[in-house]
């Protein structure tokens, strides 16, 4: 059969192999744009930064171009990513603010199922009556705001109505150590309950937003892997048995249809961490999408290092989460050979 | 071998014997199909309504501003001022967006924005479109290893795959920070990283057809390779394309104002407004609880003009596509009355339009060979 734990291993690990050429292709295109596609990019990277600085960066793209890929690749590799012109390190920053998007976009992954799959169900159930046109206008709806218009709308309009804070982890500091960096389990580590709520609160309106904007690939591909399920012969025979409706949309039917549900997964991945960009700079979250907006955004302060770093970052975020959808779908899935 | 040039020469324009074919048939059928697809679902009915207003209400734009935007472009080259009392006013029946504090009539700015971010969409969306779907083919046609084409098309998904690894709008950013703002450079950032979704979709669609009995069928005709692709090959491919199409204007222009709302787009208030330039604007420097009608319009605008091209494109993609469609029919006729069927092809004309198809692919395959 091809299915023990040997094969599954060699199954992830061949997976893994097949990643390193689009890693590394992902440096490469970030090198491109960061360093070959700029002209005279010294002025605009180091705006405020003094003459010493902008001398050594124009010193640096002076050299010639392999030797400059070079040190932007050992540089990459060694954990060292530099520092922004205000002198503060890179990696530091930005591992800190690592498991605040992680919490984040886990969250509205999760409301994103839990929400999205069953409306697709729903679309599915009633498909071609008014069941299903309400789903679809719900999940274009998400499809067709901008995340910033999103963002502000539950900020400035819906956050006052729900009596739900709008900027920041928690109200308060929080009295107990940050473990995991990420507020609602640190609070529950802490075993803090005032914390935990506070901390909820606070996650729930970025990443409710960011599910609903990006909920429609969800929900769109349940409702077509539902339809092709829905007329099996296995189905039927569910339904003759005289097992109630729910139990044959949610227990039988659904099953198979989130075999193909879990591409979802890599799907949104890329949408996910875009959105976070805006969301995180709206609700003042502490995480790489906010750091994002301040590097690369037209306001802040732009920034060379910190440019690169959050860029591979990104790209190695969709590329882990779309190894991970290829893995579940492999494991899930009986019909795939993991040899 | 001996009769294939024989064969090929026929099949050149002008030499065959075929009648020539229907034009205005064809497009009543069309026509047809597309009242079909509207029945079929009210939603992609209203999608259709408000891209056709939408269109015209930017047509009358470039044409004649005066038509319908009062204060028309006089007001963004400072000729024309709002009197102070009227500055920041609510909306009102002079100024039904309401105006601003510098004393822009907002409804004027908001359809002023039109065109221009109509046309990034739609322009955006068409580049993709060709340049994916045109590297899509190659990759797709000419993918047996060890040879030439067969290098090409690994060189070309290794690349689109390395693409499709970073958020669009984040790799977007990255490059507007790097060329420098302005809005050719978000434009040009856009068109960078929105083609690689295409070329995989079209690779897809190559791949499926490619093996299908007509083209196996020209094949063995001796029809060159080229002639293959363009006609037999591309036709098949066009269709889901487009409809994909239809459905990414939307997410183009979504994308594209948010480039411009994080700070890289075109300045606010200046020459040419834009809708996320715009609210990027207020947002910055206005308390919108007070102030709520600085931003609503323009996110309506927005809102709207996006859900307009993907409800057409939603509605278009569920019929067009055959998986959805079989099931769409067999899943309700399983639990419902036959009656209430929501499908097209169930139908005495669908039927009949269908059969026609298959006569045209019959008469396409009998030219080919």
């Amino acid at each position: 059969m091809g299915r023990s734990l040997e094969d599954l291993i060699i199954f992830i690990l061949k997976r893994f192999l097949q990643l390193l050429p689009v890693l590394l292709g992902v440096i490469v295109l970030t090198f491109l744009v960061t360093h070959v596609a700029a002209i005279d990019p010294c002025p605009r990277w180091y705006q405020k930064a003094s003459l010493a600085v902008i001398n050594h960066c124009k010193a640096q793209f002076a050299l010639p171009l392999w030797t400059q890929f070079w040190n932007y690749f050992t540089q990459l590799l060694s954990g060292n990513w530099g520092t922004s012109p205000l002198g503060v390190p890179v990696y530091p920053v930005i591992s800190a603010a690592f498991p605040a998007t992680l919490e984040l976009v886990l969250t509205s992954m999760f409301l994103m199922i839990f929400i999205g799959i069953p409306l697709g169900v729903i679309a599915a159930q009633f498909a071609g009556r008014w069941g299903d046109h309400l789903v679809r206008v719900l999940y274009l709806s998400g499809w067709s705001i901008p995340t910033y218009v999103g963002a502000i709308i539950a900020a400035v309009f819906l956050a006052p109505f729900l009596g739900l804070p709008t900027s920041g982890e928690y109200s308060a500091p929080p009295p107990f150590p940050q473990v995991t960096h990420m507020s609602v389990v640190d609070a529950i580590i802490a075993l803090n309950f005032p914390y935990t709520i506070d901390a909820l609160s606070h996650l729930i309106l970025p990443a409710g937003v960011l599910a609903f904007i990006e909920m429609g690939n969800a929900t769109r591909m349940t409702r077509s892997a539902m339809l092709e399920v829905l007329p099996l012969e296995y189905v039927k025979s569910a339904r003759m048995k005289g097992l109630s409706n729910f139990v044959v949309l949610y227990k039988h039917a659904l099953r198979n249809a989130l075999i193909t549900a879990t591409t979802v997964l890599g799907v949104t991945a890329g949408g996910l961490l875009a959105g976070t960009v805006v969301i995180e700079e709206v609700f003042g979250w502490p995480g790489i999408g906010a750091y994002a907006f301040a590097v690369l955004g037209g306001g802040g302060r732009p920034d060379f290092d910190g440019a690169i770093a959050v860029v591979v970052v990104f790209a190695i975020g969709v590329v882990v989460a779309n190894l991970i959808a290829d893995i579940l779908y492999g494991v899930l899935d009986p019909r795939v050979e993991w040899r | 071998m001996a009769a294939t040039p024989l064969k090929v020469r026929r099949h050149r324009r002008g030499s065959g014997g075929t009648p020539p074919r229907p034009v205005g048939r064809s497009v009543w059928r069309s026509v047809r199909g597309l009242y079909r697809v509207m029945r079929a679902n009210p939603l992609t009915f209203i999608g259709f309504l408000l891209v056709a207003i939408i269109l015209i209400l930017a047509l009358i734009v470039i044409v004649d501003p005066a038509l319908i935007v009062p204060y028309g472009a006089a007001q963004n080259t400072g000729v024309y001022k709002q009197p102070p009392t009227l500055l920041q006013w609510p909306p009102s029946i002079q100024h039904p967006f309401g105006t601003d504090q510098g004393g822009l009539d907002i409804y004027s700015e908001v359809m002023l924005a039109l065109p221009l971010d109509l046309g990034i969409g739609i322009g955006i969306a068409a580049f993709a479109l060709i340049a994916g779907g045109a590297l899509g083919l190659i990759a797709g046609f000419w993918d047996q290893p060890r040879t030439l084409g067969g290098a090409l098309s690994v060189v070309i998904m290794r690349t689109t795959d390395v693409f499709l690894a970073f958020p669009s709008l984040v790799l977007a950013l990255a490059i507007v920070a790097s060329i420098g703002r302005g809005v050719w450079a978000a434009i040009l950032a856009i068109m960078i990283t929105w083609w690689p979704y295409y070329v995989r979709l079209v690779r897809g669609e190559t791949l499926a057809v490619k093996h299908l009995p007509y083209v196996t069928a020209a094949r063995a005709a001796g029809v060159r390779d080229t002639r293959i692709l363009t006609r037999h090959v591309l036709r098949n491919v066009l269709e889901p394309v487009v409809v994909y199409f239809t459905l990414d204007i939307g997410t183009v222009l979504v994308t594209f104002s948010t480039i411009s709302f994080v700070g890289a787009g075109i300045p606010f208030p200046g020459k040419v407004p834009e809708w996320g330039s715009m609210m990027s604007f207020y947002q910055q420097n206005y308390v919108l609880s007070t102030y709520w009608w600085y931003i609503t319009f323009p996110a309506i605008a927005i809102f709207m003009s996006a859900l307009a091209f993907s409800l057409l494109g939603d509605g278009l993609r569920d019929v067009l596509d055959p998986r959805t469609r079989r099931a769409l029919a067999e899943s309700s006729s399983f639990h419902e009355p036959p009656a209430e069927v929501p499908q097209p092809a169930a139908t005495p004309d669908a039927a009949e339009a269908e059969e026609e198809e298959i006569e045209e692919e019959a008469r396409e395959a009998g030219v080919a060979a």
